[in-house]
């Protein structure tokens, strides 16, 4: 028999996470600090509007591209909120997720050989949807020292004559670090100059912690060469609904919304109905959330401070990511003892890319009285490394 | 910074204090002083718990009365409110727009208890016009917390 598989994507590495997932999963009583999602349920109203659009027998299809309302609804909030202004009939698609849309972003927008540049830590999956659109990724490693943050200089380093497209993942998974406007903006004479294309991946984008998020296709001459990729997870802790969206310039949508159109059809259509609820009437539940999560990070870095733990302030999404170096083991290591030892689960931080190594992240979308025993377990084991030598 | 405040103490009144401090990004004296004054200033009231007394073996009752009654010249309801709420077995007393002028929920051991201080203490009162009684049956909710549902985090443990 012939070999069933594509070579390419036998190539691709599993994801880190996945990895640790199933050595958590054989631990059936340990707790964990590893999850990427929040641990609020959807806003009821949202949910109500979900159950009554089932109610109601609106099990349809919607256009490929999403309801109409929703994609009205989402130029209006990224207007309101963020100063990014998208024709609603033209530059707007609903997605499966914001996965979905990094993927589509990407196949649109790469012929094969092009290079990519993936700043890392970083989501785990702007990797394999390069190489599975026959680019070729290009690392960035990003350095504590800059608390996570792009620069100038590393960004000049890594174009080539073959660098078509930078990828940029802030606030970031898993480092908790932004990029202010300033920031933002050592960046954008490079793009422009170099005619770069962005994927911004925003969809942290409403947990930042000291100011408002800008984002980087709100600066002049870079709308239309920016993807923009946003969702409904995060900021209304709407996982499982698996909705998304991204903002480019027609020419690009175009393709965008083809491709979207022969994977996928459109986007869950109740999920549609009730994202629009979410747009509309749920700044307040946001800002209870927000609120909650700020106090959980502050509790969090302080807590790592008086165990002598060196983490640096992340100012967005719902991650600390504190250096385990001088513990003197691998990532991959010190979450394995620690799960072993203490029965705590937190993610090793190669599982976002090699220059993960020596960190671990640790999510905050858990309550301030489960965050407390984590805590407690992470001294514990740390306690024990101490009198071993 | 009161209304953060505020808003902590209203979820749990039993918090840390250097928690709170560290949670909201300023010292702990800031956090003890500001809760002091908001004392003095009766802006908090008192720190109650909440109870699902069906889960123990206490016999208690719960009513809610609506109580129509006559304002007093010069004094408007405040005065009446006043001769309700000193009650002990009164627990809160409002002056309601619409149908009727007040809501008292009372709770007493039994709904013979209940019914006997409806008829004999509240409706004889002057300017008491009717009262009507409703018991409640079961507390689902209270005070923001939903009883007697244990919250499971259903979360895969380790999501990228």
């Amino acid at each position: 028999m012939r070999n069933a598989l594509s070579k390419k994507i036998v190539d691709i590495q599993p994801s880190g996470i996945r990895k640790f997932f199933d050595v958590v999963s054989e631990m059936p009583d340990a707790i964990s600090l590893g999850v990427g999602e929040p641990d609020f349920d959807t806003p009821w109203s949202i949910r109500e509007e979900g159950i009554y659009s089932l109610e109601k027998g609106r099990t349809f299809y919607t256009s490929n591209a999403g309801l109409k309302e929703l994609r009205v609804e989402i130029t209006n909030y990224l207007s309101r909120k963020y100063d990014l202004h998208y024709d609603a009939m033209k530059e707007v698609m609903v997605t499966v997720g914001g996965s979905e849309a990094i993927d589509v972003a990407l196949r649109c927008m790469v012929d094969p050989g092009d290079e990519v540049l993936i700043p890392q830590p970083c989501y785990v999956s702007y990797v394999p949807c390069a190489v599975m659109a026959d680019a070729v990724p290009v690392t960035i490693d990003l350095k504590e020292e800059n608390q996570f943050k792009l620069t100038k200089e590393q960004l000049l380093a890594s174009i080539t004559d073959k660098t078509k497209i930078l990828v940029l993942a802030f606030p970031n998974n898993p480092t908790g670090a932004i990029m202010t406007k300033e920031e933002l903006a050592e960046l954008v004479p490079v793009i422009i100059e170099k005619d770069l294309y962005v994927i911004s991946d925003e969809i942290y984008s409403e947990m930042t912690y000291n100011g408002k998020h800008c984002s980087i296709a709100s600066f002049p001459g870079m709308k239309e060469r920016t993807v923009v990729i946003n969702g409904f997870s995060k900021a209304f802790a709407m996982t499982g609904w698996r909705l998304g969206y991204a903002c480019a310039p027609a020419n690009i949508m175009e393709q965008m919304i083809k491709l979207h159109q022969f994977a996928i059809m459109c986007a869950p259509t109740n999920s549609q109905f009730a994202a629009v609820e979410a747009l509309k009437n749920c700044d307040a539940e946001v800002a209870k959330m927000m609120e909650a999560y700020n106090q959980r990070r502050r509790y969090l870095v302080n807590a790592f401070k008086e165990m002598g733990i060196e983490c640096f302030e992340p100012f967005g999404a719902f991650y600390v990511f504190p250096s385990i170096k001088k513990f003197g083991m691998s990532s991959e290591e010190f979450a394995t003892r620690l799960l072993q030892e203490q029965k705590l689960a937190v993610v090793p931080g190669t599982a976002f890319g090699e220059c993960g190594e020596g960190f671990v992240r640790i999510s905050y979308a858990y309550s301030i009285e489960n965050l407390k025993v984590g805590l407690e377990r992470i001294k514990n084991f740390i306690d024990g490394l101490s009198v071993d030598k | 910074m009161r209304d953060k405040i505020l808003n902590m103490l209203e979820k749990n009144s039993r918090i840390d204090l250097k928690d709170m401090a560290v949670m909201l990004g300023i010292s702990e004296a800031e956090v003890a002083n500001e809760i002091a004054d908001m004392e003095k200033e009766h802006i908090i009231c008192g720190y109650n718990t909440i109870i699902n007394w069906d889960k123990t073996g206490e016999e208690k009752v719960t009513a809610l009365i609506e109580v129509k009654v006559t304002p007093q010249r010069g004094l408007g309801f405040d005065s009446i409110a006043e001769r309700i709420y000193q009650y002990n077995e009164i627990t809160s007393v409002y002056l309601m727009s619409g149908g009727f002028d007040f809501t008292v929920i009372i709770e007493g051991k039994s709904m013979k208890e209940v019914a006997q201080f409806v008829s004999n203490k509240l409706a004889t009162l002057d300017s008491v016009l009717s009262t009507s009684t409703h018991f409640v049956l079961k507390k689902y909710k209270d005070y923001g917390k939903v009883l007697d549902v244990p919250v499971k985090d259903e979360r895969m443990l380790v999501t990228p």
